[in-house]
């Protein structure tokens, strides 16, 4: 029995991996081109394999040989070890909050082939999530919350100035936005009364889609994701026009690659959670659990699914969201210019803070009054 | 010296900063519609296929490097009256003018040049060359830019390689009205007599024109 429970936690982990680090890799090719697009550009399209180009697909690849075939350069007064330990630190809590994220319905593995009943979960299933825990998204702030240290050892550790600027920024911005992270979804646990993501998906199925029940909310999380994952307009800790490369200023080769592809895993476990708070995770309207349900004013027409297929539906519904959330958040870093430190700091405390107090208020009066 | 900036007081709508964002959004998104799904794509950069030798063609109008237009026979237009390099405001071209020999039938109608240079690099691309040519004998259609080059001497272009060059078109021939001597034509503009000659002096320089 342990060694099954040990081989599904493995082949879950592996599934989650290969897709967040798969992933990651098209995303830096998603922005470039994508950027290009909103730029009446071509972007990066000439990496080839004979005549086959991909649509420049094969960039991914060529960067990540390049980033691995670099001097890894350390500075000569750097801390060394701390210096090799940052971008390691900056990439662990990236992909491992993602663990408590739900990507589908709990399975029910004796009944792959039939269909299951309309309601209901399976209470002997494998869950679609690598760890099941009961304190759910508290988990997932205190690992993201980690995220700050990666970066701030970083600028502290490279001896360069503009690094430990880099890292100071990192700290401070993050510190203050996962205030408003955390305050944004204390409206969502209200509505949906749990911390455990799947029951979270769960009765956005039940009830509605998160959107609609908690609009501000999504927004001002939203803004503090976007923050979290340090890029534009919140890309102060970077600043490349100001100073020079921020904290990674020092970093060169597959360390810089790391932080590099960290971001991007950050933006993917952003867009994940984003999913599964606020876009009904794994749900997708008129799919049940055995099978499609069109309303009655759309003809009241049902299709029985196996089980099998509903779950394979479903775990693509939640990685094509996820996709979008993804390009999503490209669209805005493309679109909105990156603050003054003032400004961000006057956005996060005078602005995104009271109104996450103003949405659990709001939230609170509404709900009493509805009940 | 600090500057007092004075800005304009915001409405309640910038402030939210929301709507801004959203309109700006809507601006990205198009383009990027447009360009990634759109039929008609605004995009203004080149796919780099093959070569680097894909460019993007100039414009017709484009003034690039000269050629030397051609008759039917493949002899030059040219009958250096030197109005070109009169008119060169940079004095790139140099001509030297020559006399067809005693038995063409050219001989004493016009001269042409033996020798005809143009400093490239010194060419201002100004154009006024092939204004001031009475003959469609020179053009800068040739769609091409001015060459990359190790040597300065490179682009001293003779006479040769002027005459190479051809046009937009692939052409080499002129498009002056005008007919010539060897033209039967040309004797009709003279009542069907041979063309008077001109004593122009042994020199060949002097009491040019009619």
């Amino acid at each position: 029995m342990t060694a099954a429970i040990l081989l599904e936690a493995a082949l879950k982990t592996g599934a989650v991996l290969a897709f967040l680090l798969g992933l990651a890799g098209p995303l830096t090719w998603a922005e470039r081109r994508q950027s290009a697009m909103i730029q009446d550009r071509l972007g990066p399209v000439m990496a080839n394999v004979g005549p086959l180009r991909f649509w420049g697909l094969l960039h991914v690849m060529a960067d990540a040989l390049k980033m691995l075939w670099k001097e890894d350069f350390v500075p000569p007064k750097a801390d060394k070890l701390l210096h090799a330990l940052a971008p390691m630190i900056a990439m662990f809590p990236a992909l491992v909050t993602f663990a408590v994220v739900p990507f589908g319905d709990t399975v029910c593995s004796g009944q792959l082939w039939e269909v299951v009943p309309k309601s209901g979960t399976c209470a002997e299933g494998i869950e679609m999530q690598i760890a099941p825990l009961n304190v759910g998204i508290l988990w997932l702030f205190a690992i993201a919350g980690t995220g700050v240290v990666g970066a701030a050892l970083a600028g502290y550790s490279s001896n360069n100035k503009y690094s430990l600027l880099g890292g100071l920024r990192a700290a401070s911005q993050m510190v203050s936005y996962e205030v408003t992270m955390g305050l944004a979804i204390v409206g969502c646990l209200m509505v949906y009364g749990t911390v455990e993501l799947p029951e979270m998906v769960r009765w956005q199925d039940a009830h509605v889609w998160g959107i609609v029940a908690q609009p501000l909310a999504f927004i001002l999380f939203f803004t503090a994701a976007v923050a979290e994952t340090k890029r534009v307009p919140f890309d102060l800790p970077e600043g490349e026009s100001e100073i020079v490369g921020g904290y990674f200023t020092e970093y060169s080769g597959m360390k810089f690659g790391m932080f590099f592809t960290g971001e991007f895993i950050e933006v993917i476990v952003a867009s994940a959670v984003l999913t599964t708070l606020f876009w009904g995770g794994w749900n997708l309207p008129f799919l049940c659990r055995d099978g499609v349900h069109l309303p009655e004013w759309a003809g009241g027409w049902h299709l029985a699914l196996e089980h099998f297929w509903v779950t394979l539906i479903q775990i693509g519904a939640f990685i094509g969201k996820t996709v979008a959330m993804c390009w999503f958040q490209l669209m805005v870093r493309w679109t909105v210019p990156r603050f003054r430190y003032d400004q961000l700091m006057r956005l996060g405390w005078r602005y995104l803070l009271p109104v996450s107090l103003l949405n659990i208020v709001i939230t609170g009066i509404v709900m009493l009054a509805w009940t | 010296m600090a500057y007092k900036v004075i800005r304009p007081p915001e409405s309640a709508v910038q402030s939210l900063y929301v709507p801004a964002v959203v309109d700006g959004l809507g601006i990205t998104m198009r383009k990027f519609f447009r360009n990634a799904f759109g039929r008609r794509k605004d995009t203004a950069t080149l796919e780099y296929v093959g070569t680097p030798e894909t460019t993007m063609p100039y414009p017709l109008r484009h003034r690039g490097l000269h050629r030397l237009t051609q008759r039917e026979d493949g002899s030059p237009r040219c009958v250096a009256c030197l109005c070109c390099s009169t008119a060169c405001p940079a004095q790139c071209i140099f001509i030297e003018p020559g006399e067809y020999p005693e038995d063409d039938p050219r001989h004493g109608w016009e001269r042409y040049p033996v020798r005809f240079v143009i400093d490239e690099m010194r060419c201002i691309f100004c154009g006024y060359c092939v204004e001031a040519c009475p003959c469609d004998a020179i053009r800068m259609d040739s769609g091409l830019h001015a060459p990359p080059v190790v040597k300065r001497s490179d682009l001293i272009f003779e006479k040769e390689r002027l005459l190479s060059m051809p046009g937009r078109d692939g052409k080499h021939l002129h498009k002056n009205p005008r007919p010539d001597p060897p033209d039967p034509e040309s004797y009709s503009l003279h009542d069907g007599a041979r063309p008077p000659l001109v004593d122009r002096g042994a020199s060949g320089r002097d009491g040019a024109g009619t």
